[in-house]
């Protein structure tokens, strides 16, 4: 046996243990004393993204989440936020508003995301308003068109924004585009057939107010209301044909609008009348309608052309090159929201807090392809977004499927909005 | 709420009631094709399959892509029944069958989980995005003039191909030896098995059959309807009020429950616009509570 293998332990005196402590102490102030920014150097900053990823609208997600990611992998490519990576964690709320809410509180309890990418429609979007107002976490609502959302004080807070269109700006534009054309062409008798749900039901109350207010000669003779996902039109076309309306507008969407194109072409309706539909223009929509009919006026969504500059281009065709889906509204939106997210973090040098993103995003102007003139405000009295495309083209059965864009001025939209906002009691 | 000014112009206007009469029927004989294959399963296996609106999307799904590879729309009509009729084997002999017998909430359940699994798969093969068939050539043709209505051609295609296949399947089901057996197995199974026929096959075919109907109805609509994951859920709750009012197992009483629902849907949406899916509604709840069987249902296929 080899003693010499088998030292003595050593002994912990009282002084070590001293020592020890007195070490771990100081370690320990040290590191609660830096500030937060500094401690997290290096973590990526987790971006949470609750939105619908399965069911029937699962595209809007999917190319929501596409158009996200596109926009973080270019700065996470250019060294991210000083050197702190982006990340998205996307969670599938299906829709449901109890869904969202649940998720965007798990999306920062656990799993540490900083910001709120809220990429819902309307119903779900108000949900996850009410949490992220309660955590205090700096949000940006990507897709709810619901004026009301920050129109209404009562949903205002200085960590709160929206980078959706807005239903107002689409209803002015769309009643001074609707109007001119109802004057040159003598369309007095309207009729609509939109979803049968606020959206749809707000949305062309909206419209149809502006129509009238521009051209007071327009009435209403026919509504008709087919719900959402309803797979047959046939009572809703016939009851239009039946109506003998001289012009009609729908903001029906998605594959609703493509399934009631394709029956009304059936009856041969857009012959017949001068059709608007605002949601026509979305890529899904007018790839998939086989036979689409000419000269519809279409509302802007997402377009390549629209607006006509290198840059729009450029990143249409980055998207297509990166997704598996076709671009939709909800994918310049999202991508708007996420340039916002990572400008508002370059102000504040990575620091997430609520409050310092809000104020650096507030008021804030950048570039970007979707903004008339190349540039995106994103309003400082009631933080939504302001100055993108909004206005009406003219479809064409081929690609590029719509031309001859009408940009609605928007010292009109402004002017309009802020009627709209004193009569309904917002300012 | 009631229109009765518009309502009785239209019914004193040829046009109107051409075009009303007309949809009423397009709407109902393709309700009564899906219809009539959860009546024939529920007749037979007293099984409720909540899942059939899946079938329903499997059938146009399949349709669209042999469309796409073909360009023959009735090659298209046939694999989509043909698709949905083997997905129907498969559900019944590895799921559905597992749950004969049991309570409805566990059929439910299963059903449920069978719908969500389909509707993700669609949309990994075919994708999320909306996809559209489109018209075929040889129906693209310009309405008919009736009385100053509109009918397109197509639909009195479909309503003709909906009423052909509802009587085929109930000349199945009512005249042919398979008819008899099944109908026999639903009686008392043990003792057609005890005769040396394999109950089972016999079930599952009947199932098939149900899916098929489902199928077919979605192929011969699939070039009017947007194609995408989840399609089947909204026909899926009409085609139950069809069943439940026409009565459970009774394929007559379907044929019967879906064009009182079309014409429900056709002329309501002129005479009282905000109720119509009230209306449908409540002729089920009033078939239930005045005549639980349904109209003309006995509780088993008949």
């Amino acid at each position: 046996m080899k003693t010499s293998d088998i030292r003595p332990r050593r002994r912990i005196d009282r002084r070590t243990v001293l020592k020890g402590a007195v070490g771990v102490a100081a370690l320990g102030t040290g590191i609660s004393g830096f500030p937060a920014y500094l401690k997290a150097a290096g973590k990526p900053i987790r971006v949470g993204m609750p939105t619908i990823m399965s069911g029937r609208v699962a595209i809007l997600g999917e190319s929501s989440v596409a158009a996200a990611q596109l926009q973080i992998n270019r700065v996470n490519k250019a060294g991210g936020i000083d050197g702190r990576p982006l990340e998205l964690v996307v969670r599938d709320s299906r829709g449901k508003p109890d869904e969202a809410a649940r998720m965007t509180r798990d999306l920062v309890n656990n799993e540490g995301c900083d910001v709120i990418l809220d990429a819902e429609a309307s119903s779900a979007s108000f949900a996850v308003n009410e949490v992220v107002r309660d955590i205090k976490k700096f949000c940006i609502h990507s897709n709810s068109e619901t004026s009301s959302l920050t129109a209404d004080p009562k949903n205002q807070v200085p960590w709160v924004f929206r980078s959706a269109r807005q239903g107002i700006h689409d209803a002015v534009g769309g009643g001074l585009y609707a109007a001119r054309v109802a004057k040159e062409k003598g369309l007095k008798r309207w009729a609509t057939v939109s979803p049968d749900y606020a959206y749809g039901r707000a949305n062309t109350e909206e419209f149809m107010e502006y129509v009238k207010i521009f051209a007071p000669e327009v009435e209403i003779i026919e509504q008709t209301w087919p719900k959402i996902f309803q797979p047959d039109y046939t009572e809703n076309v016939t009851a239009l044909l039946n109506a003998q309306p001289q012009a009609v507008y729908s903001c029906l969407w998605g594959g609703d609008l493509v399934a009631f194109t394709d029956q009304a072409s059936l009856y041969g309706l857009f012959d017949q009348f001068e059709a608007f539909a605002v949601n026509l223009g979305d890529y899904p929509v007018i790839t998939a309608i086989k036979s689409l009919p000419a000269g519809v006026h279409s509302g802007s969504r997402y377009h390549k052309d629209i607006p006509d500059t290198p840059e729009n281009e450029a990143w249409y065709a980055e998207f297509m090159a990166n997704s598996k889906v076709l671009p939709t509204n909800w994918s310049w939106e999202n991508a708007t929201a996420m340039d916002f997210i990572i400008a508002a973090l370059k102000a504040t040098g990575g620091d997430t807090d609520a409050e310092k993103m809000g104020k650096a995003t507030a008021g804030m102007t950048i570039d970007s392809p979707f903004g008339a003139g190349g540039k995106l405000t994103m309003r400082d009295s009631d933080h939504t977004l302001v100055n993108y495309m909004v206005g009406y083209s003219k479809t064409i059965s081929k690609d590029p499927y719509v031309v001859d864009f009408k940009q609605t001025d928007w010292a009109d939209i402004y002017k309009h909005e802020e009627e709209w906002k004193k009569r309904n009691g917002y300012i | 709420m009631l229109e009765i000014d518009a309502l009785a112009t239209c019914l004193s206007t040829p046009a109107c009631l051409v075009n009303q009469t007309t949809s009423g029927l397009i709407i109902g004989m393709l309700l009564f094709l899906v219809a009539s294959g959860v009546t024939l399963i529920f007749g037979v296996l007293h099984v409720i399959n909540f899942a059939h609106g899946s079938f329903y999307m499997l059938g146009a799904y399949f349709a669209f892509t042999v469309y796409q590879l073909t360009g023959n729309y009735f090659l298209a009509a046939a694999a989509g029944a043909v698709g949905a009729a083997i997905a129907g084997i498969v559900f019944e002999r590895l799921i559905i069958s597992r749950v004969y017998g049991q309570n409805v909430l566990m059929q439910l359940l299963v059903c449920y989980a069978f719908i969500l699994i389909v509707d993700d798969a669609v949309k990994i093969v075919w994708g999320a995005e909306y996809l559209a068939m489109g018209i075929p050539a040889e129906f693209r043709l310009p309405p008919y003039r009736i009385a100053g209505g509109f009918v397109p051609p197509f639909y009195l295609f479909l309503v003709a191909m909906a009423v052909i296949i509802g009587l085929g399947s109930l000349y199945v089901v009512t005249k042919t030896r398979f008819g008899k057996i099944v109908r026999a197995a639903a009686h008392n199974a043990s003792m057609v098995s005890a005769l040396g026929i394999r109950v089972p096959i016999y079930f599952a075919l009947l199932f098939a059959l149900g899916c098929a109907l489902a199928g077919v109805a979605g192929a011969l609509a699939a070039p009017v309807r947007s194609l995408t994951p989840g399609m089947g859920l909204g026909i899926l709750v009409e085609s139950f009020i069809v069943t439940v009012i026409g009565g459970m197992g009774s394929i007559p009483g379907a044929f019967l429950a879906a064009i009182i629902l079309g014409l429900t849907r056709s002329i309501g949406s002129v005479g009282f616009p905000l109720f119509v899916d009230g209306a449908m509604f409540m002729m089920m709840a009033l078939v239930l509570i005045f005549r639980p069987t349904g109209l003309l249902g006995q509780g088993t296929l008949r």
